[in-house]
């Protein structure tokens, strides 16, 4: 599923708790694959047997601590990007898939306030842009501190690897 | 102020390119900095690799970085367990002969990564290495900072020789007092995590230091260095001695070097253990943190019993394993299934006669692969079946279906376990 990326997304929630590990984002058992769409068939699987048949194009997942904890596995943000989220608010992320996901251009967001004030199937709206957060149930909006500049430029660049063409004066091939 | 001794490997790697933290040149670098490093070798699996080279291609770049210093290892799901694993095991295996890599290992050569690395000498003290496997920390038990990235950073890695790295925050955990009898570096590290939490070094680095590790083998450092991931930090350091050289020598010509802590560094957190109190630990389903002493582990029943992997793979596991089931027998309702670490590891447990007893014990004993570890193969659980194993992970449905269980143990309480038929330590086989 190719779905068009937007600055302002918005979507429901999908709501999850602490140390939400790669194992459950994306099984081992799958990894035998590597296209976003393959794996986003078996995306959360084993922890919300319901959700990649639900997720919608926008959806947001929204959790607790130390998300993406585990496996270096590049197939948990590209199953995550597959399934069509559009971002993941958490209170806070795991180091290799936070790199991950700057990488492969799956936006995350750091914000322990918006994740306290939403229940899952809250309707959020977001400004991955400005980083503000809007729960349209509430009428709350949050602000997530802002990237260092360097991960900025990467972000803008679209993911590590455009970046790395730009600095290397390669041509896309 | 002085420095940690991942500041120091750090500092030591400095490129003088964007992003830099040492705008005065001055080759220092503190916690928080972003920095650019050159790596000394690089590393990825059958798993990880089939996306950085499709990530690499995209780059641009014709040739890797230097074909000596880019490792690929076929341990994952090889030797292949079905035709998709087949044909990931293909792109790895024609990426490698196309960029004639010296450091390529399939099936009959290859060991699981983390166990074959430091036992054919890719990697010595004061490196820098990244790999597309979290458990790249385990190299930190050579004093390498060693850490875990996903595939497109590994594909940067593999096309310039460089990375970019947040400069992390150190935690210096002191270990205490004289080992008990069986308690090894998987009960120190389990009893850590259990102590710090899955997140309790999140992005930092752990340096494991004091009497208690001081007299560990290498093995015993590899384990716990293995499992700094499970806490969430980014590499798990240990200080380069004698037991390091002795390892390290004979194994490599590459030069080395060791980057001591500094005795004022500066540390984020200071823990102090008395590890003469700790006695085995076993993780509990579904978090490493999940810690308990095994003599608390409620008579629990076991189906599997998995001995091996990049944890607790090597010849000191095996032997530690060997020593509780030669002469004896695996309970007849428990399935004991013992992997070797790598060829190495497998031809040395032959010739001490390891391997018999283990198959005369009623073990099965398979050929180096992580597996189970991952439930890919070589003992993948049933719904409701409970394993001990030596592994490093027990998330939900890591070793087969969701409602399986799997706890954590050395390979001692390991051995034991598969002889009673539940979670046991070793003197209650011993008697």
């Amino acid at each position: 599923m190719k779905t068009r990326r937007t600055e302002t997304p918005s979507g429901t929630v999908w709501k999850y708790g602490d140390n939400v590990d790669t194992d459950a984002i994306i099984p081992a058992r799958y990894l035998n694959v590597s296209t976003p769409e393959e794996l986003a068939r078996h995306c959360m699987e084993d922890i919300d047997p319901g959700f990649a048949c639900a997720v919608q194009p926008g959806d947001v997942i929204v959790a607790g601590e130390n998300f993406g904890c585990g496996s270096s596995r590049e197939h948990a943000p590209l199953a995550i990007r597959g399934a069509g989220i559009s971002c993941v608010v958490a209170r806070s992320f795991a180091r290799i898939f936070y790199r991950n996901a700057i990488n492969v251009g799956l936006p995350i967001l750091e914000c322990p306030q918006a994740v306290e004030g939403a229940e899952q199937g809250d309707q959020l709206a977001l400004d991955l842009r400005a980083g503000t957060i809007t729960n349209q149930r509430t009428g709350r909006t949050y602000q997530m501190s802002p990237f260092p500049p360097f991960i900025m430029d990467i972000i803008q660049a679209g993911g590590l690897v455009p970046y790395t063409r730009e600095r290397l004066g390669t041509q896309s091939v | 102020m002085g420095h940690t001794q991942a500041e120091k490997i750090i500092a030591a790697h400095l490129t003088n390119e964007y992003p830099s933290a040492t705008p005065d040149n001055d080759s220092e670098v503190w916690p928080g900095d972003l920095v650019e490093v050159t790596v000394d070798m690089v590393l990825s699996n059958d798993i990880t690799a089939p996306i950085a080279i499709r990530e690499f291609e995209k780059l641009g770049v014709e040739r890797v970085f230097d074909s000596d210093r880019v490792v690929m290892v076929a341990d994952h799901f090889a030797p292949n367990k079905d035709i998709k694993s087949a044909e990931q095991c293909r792109v790895m295996r024609q990426f490698a002969r196309a960029q004639g890599l010296s450091n390529y290992y399939d099936v009959g050569r290859m060991g699981i990564e983390h166990v074959l690395l430091p036992e054919q000498g890719l990697v010595v003290p004061g490196d820098v290495v990244v790999g597309a496997d979290s458990h790249t920390c385990t190299y930190g038990a050579l004093g390498a900072f060693a850490t875990g990235m996903g595939s497109t950073d590994i594909a940067v890695a593999v096309a310039t020789g460089r990375v970019w790295l947040r400069v992390p925050e150190t935690i210096r955990v002191v270990y205490h007092g004289e080992l008990q009898p069986w308690v090894d570096g998987k009960d120190l590290i389990l009893y850590t995590i259990g102590q710090i939490g899955a997140s309790g070094a999140r992005y930092k680095t752990i340096e494991f230091t004091g009497p208690a590790v001081d007299g560990l083998s290498m093995a015993g450092r590899m384990t716990m260095a293995n499992m700094a991931i499970e806490a969430g930090g980014k590499a798990g350091l240990f200080a380069v001695d004698e037991t390091t050289r002795a390892y390290v020598n004979g194994r490599t010509q590459r030069p080395h070097q060791a980057h001591p802590a500094d005795d004022d560094a500066v540390y984020a957190q200071v823990i102090e253990i008395d590890a003469g109190q700790i006695e085995p630990q076993v993780a509990f389903p579904h978090l490493p943190e999940n810690v308990r002493p095994v003599s608390q582990a409620d008579n629990m029943r076991i189906d599997q019993v998995v001995i091996g992997s990049c944890t607790n793979g090597r010849l000191e596991d095996l032997r530690a394993a060997a020593e509780l089931l030669r002469g004896r027998q695996v309970h007849p309702d428990t399935r004991c299934i013992v992997i070797p670490g790598s060829r190495q590891v497998y031809l040395d447990a032959l010739r001490e006669g390891l391997i018999e007893a283990f198959i005369e014990a009623g073990a099965v004993v398979s050929t180096p692969t992580c597996g189970p570890c991952l439930g890919g193969h070589m003992g993948v659980l049933a719904a409701g079946e409970r394993a001990v194993s030596t592994t490093n992970r027990n998330f939900r449905g890591r070793m087969g279906h969701p409602e399986s269980e799997v706890y954590l143990a050395g390979p001692a309480v390991a051995a034991a376990s598969a002889v009673i038929g539940r979670i046991a330590g070793p003197e209650e086989v011993l008697g």
